[in-house]
């Protein structure tokens, strides 16, 4: 329109309306087309709001879960409390529990409190043991079993502080919530303030959190995701074993050889319902199928690999028969045409030529189905402590464990907030997983994809 | 690991039944490739699938049904007196199995010898205390006839499995002996090889029939089974949801609907004008350029686990709704979980959903609709209004009854965000519980199927079942009609 008028200098009104000057309609219908541009605009930005919302209050609610605090003190393991008899068998190093560390390692902090001068503001001095975590003589006592000729020396130990002090650097804990917690006072806060002064207490990296295994709803320090992680992986490897070449298969059926028939129309119309059936439903299958019905163990990876592969089948399924009809005819038109069978043609050619849409198929598969969480709560992969890493493959596959977001949901259910912080840290772990696992399958895309 | 080593054993006799194969069709045909029917390879496949074939299938038809077998033959041993003393012949028959595995185990320690394992009887030996040192523990006193079914079930499990061993190796070499003397120069390996892998792919196809049929069996017996304990017109009916497993629950499940359908009504009201606006956006006004970068990372909402939305519901909508409408503000909401912060959550993710499918809706309207909008004076948005979404709305509708029946089958997000207690209430910001929150908390660390309480669960699983598959039916059926449309 302006490249018309711009010669003629400004137009004056012809008649009753001009192009130049906008009646009230014509603003009217461009604030409505303004504004319906707005909105579009609106959508996405609160869409991607939402989004940045979400990984901003991950990422900054679960970084902490990384970090935990130490002490560092020596403490000395007294020959007359570990080893009464002084020949350092291992039956008779057992015999000492728990309760023959405590009072080594409460000893050893008060001692090593007394030698920075910091005062202890306790009646007893041996309350001041609430600063470090529970688990402490636990682990004393393993690295001498382990280790037996450490007894009768001094030895540095880096011991978990308990969760409240962890808390209270990390700014979970204030001294006035302190006032309604019975675990600790606000004079072991004074404490932990001095012994950061002193060097004794710091906060940095735990790869405990990393690799460890759960722990009990008491010790939240503790706990950690790897043995969730090891589950999750037994999981995967079912899914990969079995939903692979299932999937493939049925899709090459379904894409080269089915003749248009009821069968066909059945498995077709079956294929796209299973796809769009809630998740908990495919849990319940698993409950009555594998664990009612073939008395398979509760809890095993095993379980939980078949359930979430009769789930994952459908989308692999999907995107297999998409790659393969992305095969231009031609080619098994060349191949029939020197004499290839069609099972030939198709397995020789088609499938190789799909295979990297097929396993970008199959990653994005395999991850919906490491973050699926509904159908491993029925099949039992909660509501117990995942405490021990697998002793074996056999183990790995048929022993309870737990899943990584089976994991984080029991996290969210127990009522310490020193585990919701842990399930945001084991979200982090989950998503750079899944992250991965959905750059390798874009990667193999770009890198492999061919455009006929 | 017996079972392992046949599969093992099979899987051998049919490699070797690749190379003699083989060989035999070079043989017979004197070396000379151009004499044969089929490539060499193909004679191996053929004894290769003959032996491997029915070696497998006799072992897993016989892993099935063996265990069926023993398990209806060790229940007539359990007297009557066994029903009233266990509650149920279930229970009974899993004190059974324990007591089996344990002399199992006993047996395997040394604890106790083979011989022993068969013969020994309660009134000589204390059992329990016997398997108590290898590890076993054991509820209560092992009563003489659970005993004796126990010893009846592992005398019949190892003859069952010697049998099996027999019958597998059996099919295996009778297929192996039959394709391999069959095997010459003229034998149409090639077709017949291909005619058991299109077989085995008919049948990995099928698998997604078994599925759903699976699904449907195991509902619908527990559902049975739950309707004999339960009238059914008190559960489709009843206004009450109150289990206890002491007996004497009220499972009505309406309050469920009503929770389920209000998170999901806020979920959509959340999602479809986002979705939709978005989706329009997207393709009438975006440029390549925003349109490579937003969509993909719209897509990112839907890649992210539940779990993570259900914390981010727990944890950081909940507090932040409490802080505006609860105590301290308005006074509306009691606690952290509520309608409103699931049916938040739930709407965010279902973005996503919404637009995307309506992005690919609004692509398939043909252009000559638009132009034709445009060249009449049209503006960009009236068409859109007036041409394109009209035109678009069955798929529009499609995509939203589907992103419904998403909203209704999703789990994490309502256990960790909408709370536990079953009400019939008008206020969004109350706790309400849902149909997929009460099937986890009914079955979960729960083995015991015999109660109502349990069985409930999957009476709801059905109801749920029914409806999503219910509404994913009539969206595909309306999306399909439109693509068909303008096809």
């Amino acid at each position: 329109m302006s490249d018309f008028t711009a010669d003629n200098g400004p137009a004056k009104a012809a008649g009753k309306s001009s192009l130049f000057t906008q009646t009230a309609r014509t603003k009217r219908r461009n604030a409505a087309e303004t504004r319906f541009k707005v909105y579009g605009i609106g959508a996405i930005a609160l869409g991607l709001f939402f989004l940045v919302a979400l990984l901003f209050s991950i990422i900054t609610n679960g970084i902490p879960a990384f970090k935990q605090t130490f002490v560092t003190i020596p403490v000395e393991l007294t020959e007359a409390k570990l080893d009464k008899n002084g020949n350092r068998d291992p039956a008779d190093l057992a015999k000492v529990t728990t309760f023959g560390y405590k009072p080594l390692v409460t000893n050893a902090l008060v001692a090593a409190l007394k030698e920075q001068g910091i005062e202890i503001p306790f009646a007893k001095e041996k309350d001041v043991e609430d600063i470090l975590s529970s688990s402490v003589a636990a682990q004393v006592r393993d690295t001498v079993l382990a280790n037996p000729d450490l007894i009768g020396q001094t030895v540095d130990f880096r011991l978990l502080a308990s969760s409240r002090v962890d808390g209270y650097f990390k700014g979970r804990v204030t001294r006035d919530s302190l006032a309604r917690d019975k675990n600790l006072d606000a004079e072991h806060l004074d404490v932990a303030d001095a012994m950061v002064k002193a060097g004794l207490m710091k906060t940095s990296f735990n790869p405990a959190f990393i690799f460890g295994s759960d722990a009990s709803e008491s010790r939240p320090e503790q706990a950690g995701i790897g043995v969730s992680m090891v589950g999750s992986f037994f999981m995967m490897m079912v899914v990969l074993v079995l939903s692979l070449p299932i999937g493939v298969a049925a899709s090459i059926y379904l894409e080269e050889f089915a003749p248009q028939n009821k069968w066909t129309d059945l498995i077709e119309v079956n294929i796209s319902n299973l796809a769009a059936v809630p998740s908990i439903v495919f849990g319940i299958l698993g409950l009555a199928v594998f664990i009612q019905f073939a008395h398979l163990p509760m809890s095993a990876p095993l379980v939980g690999g078949l359930v979430l592969t009769l789930m994952t089948l459908p989308t692999i399924i999907i995107s297999t028969r998409a790659s393969l009809k992305a095969v231009p005819p031609s080619i098994r038109d060349a191949a029939l045409g020197v004499g290839a069978s069609k099972m030939q043609s198709v397995f020789h050619h088609v499938l190789p030529l799909a295979m990297p849409g097929i396993l970008t198929g199959t990653i994005i598969g395999l991850a919906q189905a490491l973050g699926e969480t509904a159908p491993l709560l029925l099949i039992g992969m909660v509501g117990f402590i995942a405490s021990n890493m697998p002793d074996g493959i056999a183990a790995g596959f048929l022993s309870p464990n737990s899943a990584m977001p089976a994991q984080i949901y029991e996290w969210a259910k127990r009522a310490d907030p020193a585990y919701y912080e842990r399930a945001w840290g084991g979200i982090i772990i989950l998503l750079l997983f899944l992250m991965t696992m959905n750059i390798i399958a874009v990667i193999l895309r770009r890198r492999f994809e061919r455009r006929w | 690991m017996p079972v392992l080593w046949l599969f093992i054993l099979v899987l051998a006799l049919g490699l070797i039944g690749f190379v003699l194969g083989r060989a035999r069709a070079l043989k017979d045909a004197q070396g000379d490739i151009r004499l044969l029917h089929s490539l060499p390879s193909y004679y191996g496949s053929n004894v290769l699938l003959a032996t491997l074939i029915p070696g497998f299938a006799v072992l897993v038809l016989w892993l099935i049904v063996q265990p069926m077998v023993i398990h209806g033959q060790v229940a007539g041993m359990i007297p009557e007196r066994g029903l009233t003393d266990y509650g149920s012949l279930n229970l009974a028959m899993s004190d059974v199995r324990r007591v089996a595995d344990g002399l199992d185990i006993a047996v395997e320690q040394g604890a106790l010898s083979a011989e022993q394992a068969r013969d020994i009887r309660t009134e000589f030996t204390d059992i329990r205390g016997r398997l108590g040192e290898v590890g076993v523990a054991l509820g209560s006193n092992v009563q003489p006839y659970v005993l004796q079914a126990a010893q009846t079930y592992r005398t019949m499990n190892a003859t069952g499995h010697w049998l099996m061993t027999g019958a597998v190796l059996a099919a295996a070499i009778a297929g192996f002996a039959v394709a391999f003397l069959r095997t010459g120069k003229d034998l149409r390996a090639r077709n017949s090889v291909e005619r058991v892998i299109l077989m085995l792919l008919l049948s990995a196809a099928s698998i997604a029939i078994l599925t759903t049929v699976g699904i449907v069996l195991s509902l619908i017996f527990n559902t049975i089974e739950f309707f004999k304990l339960y009238p059914a017109t008190d559960f489709f009916f009843g206004t009450t949801w109150a289990p206890s497993f002491g007996g004497g629950s009220e499972l009505g499940i309406l309050p469920l609907f009503w929770g389920t359908f209000y998170v999901s009504l806020i979920a959509l009201v959340v999602a479809v004008p986002i979705g939709l606006f978005a989706a329009v956006y997207l393709s009438e006004y975006a440029g390549p350029k925003v349109r490579a970068i937003a969509k993909p990372l719209l897509e990112v909402l839907a890649g992210i686990p539940t779990i993570v939305y259900g914390l981010f519901a727990l944890l950081t909508v909940g507090p932040l709704l409490m802080s505006v409408f609860g105590d301290g503000g308005l006074g509306w909401m009691q606690g952290g979980r509520s309608v409103m912060t699931a049916g938040l959550v739930m709407g965010v993710m279902l973005i996503p959903f919404v637009s995307s499918l309506s992005d690919d809706i609004i692509n398939a309207v043909p252009q000559a609709m638009r132009d034709g909008s445009l060249g009449l004076g049209a503006t960009k948005s009236e068409t859109v209004k007036q041409v394109v979404l009209p035109a678009a709305l069955p798929g529009i509708v499609g995509a939203i009854l589907l992103a419904a029946s998403r909203a209704i089958g999703e789990t994490m997000i309502v256990v960790l965000g909408a709370g536990a207690a079953a009400k019939l209430n008008m206020n969004p910001f109350e706790a309400m519980t849902t149909v997929t929150t009460r099937i986890v908390s009914q079955l979960t660390g729960d083995a015991d199927f015999s109660s109502p309480e349990a069985l409930v669960a999957f009476a709801l699983g059905m109801t749920l079942f029914v409806i999503t598959l219910g509404l994913n039916i009539v969206a595909l059926v309306i999306v399909r009609k439109y693509r068909e449309q303008y096809d």
